[in-house]
């Protein structure tokens, strides 16, 4: 079979034959192939280069996890250490912090941020004066939009000691103020609460179309056994959506792994590392700062192989309790 | 409003109380703006002294003119948009072929390059890898790189994919009985039908490209090249503890707050121009995305 694939764009052995059904046919039957279809194959090209040169080239460079990287050796010329880098790993214990903290900030995501969007949409679904609402959708659909540099600037001004407005507001009330972005205590707080303010509005898109797909028949009825409208919010609407809760709820899961870390690297400082560092933070200081390829290397891949696992087992579940999987 | 006199008591209490919720998420939604917006016009004493509630207190122009008369800022500017335009056109140019060649049933070994594709949505190498694998091919510190190297991402190839896999085939007949050959198929039948589609690519596109940071930070060094994130990332964070430069603003009226908030503001008036005429593609597009392999 390779030998066909290799020979196949050459020039033609012979005369198509179209009729022998021998494995000169079939070459030949090839080449015709590719004479009749090479531009949807020239089209195909660039792309799979790309993924080759960007995406799989670093799948390849992967086994420095494994290696002594130098940089002058380069990646084929290392010398193999075996799993050394991830004994190093797991009696590190900035690593397992590391690991920890992200598994207790998805943990809040979890429990704060996914009902968040879902609430949000239950009740745009109730506000009945249209430019009302989607003044309101325009709105919250916003903070989506805007980049986590911003959004850090956003919450560094407004949280600072002695400028920020909620530090101001706490004088009003007698408080001391208090240096948020300095103290550990208030890290996650503040990390997942702007996560809810950034992604909510915009994460009530998918649950409002949910809505929008419930039968309206469900509701007459409803209407005519004088269901109010709590009652049909309760046993017609929730219901109805549950298959979509359950699958974005088993895409969250999938992304335990995937804090974002580009907001983390913006928020967190030295004095909030113990509750702040995650993974990819970890693998950033040690690999693009500390210079340490190899062993944060090896951090990243133990994170994509959880990440991996998690995301097939999301969807091995997905598969069996609802009868969509996602891919 | 019809529904409303049908409505029991009970029911529009519910309803008011709801409107009044989502009112009060709404107003929480913008107020963080509107605070940056009112610390970028007040002046550094009142900034520094936390007096900003919602309004600018002794209004004035000064952080403005500190950063509008900061070479830098244009340059990054300027940046910020050559890699929006350049890295979307640049995305377009492997996604459209590249999905239109997917979505065809002659094309042999479909299901193996559509697993390859698929794949790096569930796998990827990492930081450091990627890193390393860009240094090796020459393209730190390059704009061109960081152009190339985000442009393509297996999501936008297989919603594009589904797409036009959806395009009934008696439209493609007709092209073909003109003698339309693939390209001229893909140009004048595909790419047409598929308006919704395309431009909510190009809006993931476009937003992820300006709101940049991560990569342009770690890859590109010359300050000439820095995009308008990487700029505000370093404003925020230099300022702050920068004695000199407290010694300056004191005398000249602004502060490290009302820069950075006049920073905030001036990156994010071109995304508050666009968001209306987008608004209409996203929440289409995010149905889009209900991707399948």
């Amino acid at each position: 079979m390779a030998d066909e694939h290799t020979t196949a764009g050459g020039p033609p052995v012979q005369e198509p034959l179209i009729e022998t059904p021998s494995s000169e046919g079939r070459l030949t039957r090839f080449y015709d192939h590719i004479r009749r279809e090479w531009q949807i194959y020239l089209m195909l090209l660039p792309t799979i280069i790309w993924f080759l040169v960007f995406l799989y080239k670093p799948m390849y460079g992967l086994q420095i996890a494994f290696k002594d990287y130098s940089i002058f050796r380069g990646v084929a010329g290392s010398p193999w250490v075996g799993f050394e880098h991830f004994e190093t790993l797991f009696s590190n214990d900035q690593f397992l912090r590391a690991i920890g903290n992200t598994i207790k900030i998805s943990a809040l995501n979890l429990i704060f941020g996914f009902p968040a969007p879902i609430i949000l949409a239950l009740m745009f679904n109730e506000v009945l004066h249209a430019s009302y609402k989607r003044t309101a959708q325009t709105i919250v659909y916003l903070p989506h939009f805007i980049s986590s540099v911003i959004i850090a600037g956003i919450v560094i001004t407004a949280f600072s000691p002695t400028a920020g407005i909620v530090n101001t507001v706490m004088g009003w009330f007698g408080l001391d103020p208090v240096y948020f972005l300095t103290q550990p205590q208030w890290f996650r707080p503040i990390f997942v609460g702007t996560g809810i303010w950034q992604e909510a509005g915009f994460g009530s898109i998918v649950f409002l179309a949910a809505i929008a797909g419930v039968n309206p028949s469900l509701y007459e009825s409803a209407v005519v056994d004088g269901a109010n409208r709590w009652q049909m919010m309760w046993k017609i609407t929730i219901p109805s959506i549950l298959p979509t809760i359950l699958i974005m709820l088993i895409i969250r899961i999938g992304n335990v792994m995937e804090v974002s870390f580009e907001l983390v690297i913006l928020l967190y400082q030295p004095a909030t590392y113990e509750t702040a560092d995650v993974v990819n933070t970890w693998i950033y200081r040690q690999g693009l700062q500390s210079g340490q390829y190899d062993l944060a290397a090896a951090g990243g891949l133990f994170n994509a192989f959880v990440a991996f696992v998690l995301v097939m087992t999301a969807n091995t579940l997905s598969r069996r309790f609802s009868r969509t999987s996602l891919w | 409003m019809m529904k409303w006199n049908l409505y029991s008591r009970g029911d529009k209490f519910f309803a008011i109380v709801v409107s009044i919720l989502i009112g009060m998420f709404t107003v929480a939604t913008l107020y963080p703006f509107i605070y940056i917006a009112a610390v970028s016009f007040s002046s550094g004493f009142a900034a520094q002294a936390g007096r900003v509630v919602l309004t600018p207190i002794e209004a004035t122009w000064e952080a403005y003119g500190y950063i509008l008369t900061d070479p830098q800022f244009w340059i990054s500017y300027r940046n910020t948009f050559i890699y929006t335009i350049g890295g979307t056109i640049m995305s377009m140019l492997f996604i459209i072929p590249g999905a239109y060649a997917l979505s065809r049933p002659q094309l042999k070994g479909r299901r193996f390059f559509n697993l390859f594709i698929a794949f790096t949505m569930w796998f990827n190498a990492g930081l450091i890898p990627f890193f390393l694998n860009m240094r090796d091919l020459g393209l730190l510190d390059s704009m061109f790189g960081i152009i190339l190297a985000f442009a393509v991402n297996a999501f936008n190839i297989i919603l594009l994919r589904n797409f036009f896999e959806a395009i009934p085939q008696s439209f493609e007949e007709a092209a073909r009985m003109d003698g339309a050959n693939d390209f001229q198929v893909l140009w004048k039948v595909f790419v047409p039908l598929s308006k919704p589609a395309i431009a909510t690519i190009t809006l993931f596109c476009i937003v992820s490209r300006w709101n940049g940071f991560f990569w342009a930070m770690v890859l590109l060094q010359s300050e000439e090249k820095i995009p308008l994130q990487v700029f505000l990332r370093h404003t925020i964070a230099n300022l702050s503890d920068d004695d000199e430069f407290a010694i300056v603003q004191t005398a000249a009226g602004f502060s490290a707050e009302t820069v950075t908030a006049a920073i905030i503001v001036c990156s994010i008036i071109p995304v508050l121009i666009v968001y209306p005429f987008i608004q209409k593609y996203f929440e289409k597009g995010i149905l889009l995305g209900g991707v399948k392999e």
